[in-house]
């Protein structure tokens, strides 16, 4: 199913963060948002992955409206949120909890935490309690913990923002092994161009609350059609 | 001096015989004050809850009102409640007056504040993105709110050992709605405040001892949930 956004706009106490936003992601494509500090992407990320409601206009996916059927649609989603969004629990029932929510039985639940720990190189932690992890640790955890459930439509906001380059390989490559494996939709936001490049089959550029321009990631870096983009991806003061 | 002395020895004998009238007083103790802790923490934390991230008319005004009243003087909690439950009283029909009922319903009203006032504390203390979390991952709105209320797990369970402590160590509301019947309304404190001087040293000092100890009891389990915590 694709997933449209129309006309979104979001409001927080008086902020706006959205501006009659609209924009379609394509199923199984990997989509790069960019943009300034403050242009909402963030905002535009928690409301496609359903987790906060559009102050007004129209979340939808495929012939599913959010508004009808937010339960069913959760189920098909994952996301890794910037900053610390970890539980205070243990690693494990931090990766655990997707499964539980889809009251998934005991063994087949340890199964795949464990695999999935392995994967993020965390095999060693699953006892841990997600306080005492660094940085690197906490953010693979998040990742582990979206992708244990097999998500449909992955969203990710700043996965590896100030990780070291391990650390991001990590979690780049546990992304591209899952999808290598099945083709799901990925929405990720990133400061980080090289890694946009890397990532991502399109790409979009966010400023002042709306998607300004969205193209194939070749053509976003080697013939931006907004003066704004090319000045944004080439380093260059925008705002 | 002697006197003392025989004193505290009975007590001990009291308690290492497990003296019949004496753990009739506890088990009413514990009971009234656990029974008023559970219906105090239900109210508590669902109230607490509803005021950190719901819309509630004066909402501020039940806020402070809330931390205000965790530091009400028991006695004016017995009574104000006494005037509601006396026989001429708007409450009088009920007949609690000088039931272990009444003392339930005080202990409520002392530990109800303090939990909902400590629980709205650690609950406001959740970061938005802790919900958000929860919701990516599949939960409905009804588990990420679950989620919230677990985050702030040991802050809520904090505030109902401090309200357990507060009512158990209550003398004042449960004397005045109680009033101290033998083997009905006695609990420790009322024994320990009011039968020290008619013959019942030693079984105010065995209560003593045993207050002491549950109290004891009570902050270490806490000291070390929390320490687990915050190690
Ligand atoms: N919960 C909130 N409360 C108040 N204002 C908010 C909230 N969330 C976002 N905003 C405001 O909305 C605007 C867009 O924020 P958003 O977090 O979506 O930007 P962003 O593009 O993700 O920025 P960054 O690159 O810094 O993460 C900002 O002006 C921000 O201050
Ligand atoms: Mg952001």
């Amino acid at each position: 199913m694709n997933i449209v956004l129309s006309n979104i706009s979001k409001s927080y106490n008086g902020t706006r963060a959205l501006r009659e936003c609209s924009v379609a992601i394509e199923k199984g494509i990997s989509t790069a948002v960019i943009g300034p500090n403050g242009s909402g992407k963030s905002t535009l990320l928690r409301i496609a992955a359903l987790i906060e409601g559009p102050g007004s206009g129209k979340v939808s996916y495929g012939e599913f409206r959010s508004a009808d059927d937010v339960k069913k649609l959760r189920q098909l989603i994952g996301v890794v949120l910037s900053g610390d969004t970890l539980f205070n629990d243990s690693v494990y029932d931090n990766v655990a909890y997707g499964l539980k929510i889809r009251k998934m039985n005991k063994n087949e639940l340890r199964g795949k935490v464990s695999d999935m720990l392995a994967s993020l190189s965390l095999s060693d932690k699953a006892g841990k309690h997600a306080m005492e992890l660094s940085s690197g640790e906490a953010q693979r955890v998040a990742v582990a913990r979206a992708l244990v459930t097999e998500p449909e439509y992955l969203f990710l906001d700043e996965p590896t923002a100030s990780l070291d380059p391990l650390n991001t390989e990590i979690i780049e490559n546990a992304l591209q092994e899952i999808r290598a494996l099945r083709r799901m939709t990925i929405v990720t936001v990133t400061h980080n161009m090289f890694q946009t490049k890397r990532i991502a089959d399109r790409v979009m550029m966010m400023y002042e609350g709306k998607v300004i321009e969205e193209n194939i990631t070749g053509a976003i870096f080697d013939s931006p059609e907004n003066e704004i983009t090319r000045r944004f991806i080439n380093g260059i003061m925008v705002y | 001096m002697e006197r003392l002395f025989y004193s505290i020895k009975e007590a001990f004998r009291l308690i290492i015989t497990l003296d019949s009238e004496m753990l009739g007083i506890v088990s009413l103790s514990l009971g009234v004050s656990i029974a008023a802790i559970c219906f105090a923490s239900l109210a508590g934390i669902v109230l607490a809850y509803a005021l950190a991230f719901r819309k509630v008319p004066l909402k501020a005004f039940v806020v402070s009102t809330m931390n205000t009243f965790m530091g009400l003087p028991p006695v004016v909690v017995g009574l104000v409640l006494y005037l509601l439950l006396s026989r001429s009283g708007p409450m009088g029909f009920m007949k609690l007056l000088y039931t272990p009922y009444a003392m339930v319903i005080a202990q409520v009203l002392l530990a109800l504040p303090i939990i909902t006032a400590m629980s709205h504390a650690s609950l406001v203390a959740v970061r938005p993105a802790i919900k958000y979390a929860a919701k990516g991952l599949g939960a409905s709105d009804a588990q990420a709110s679950i989620a919230v209320v677990r985050y702030a797990r040991y802050g809520i369970i904090s505030s109902v050992m401090a309200g357990l402590g507060r009512v158990m160590a209550e003398v004042g509301a449960v004397l005045i709605v109680g009033g101290n019947i033998a083997g009905y309304t006695r609990v420790m404190t009322t024994t320990i405040a009011l039968e020290y001087d008619k013959g019942n040293f030693e079984l105010a000092i065995a209560l003593g001892i045993i207050l002491l100890l549950i109290a004891l009891i009570l902050n270490s389990a806490l000291y070390m949930y929390q320490r687990k915590v915050y190690r």
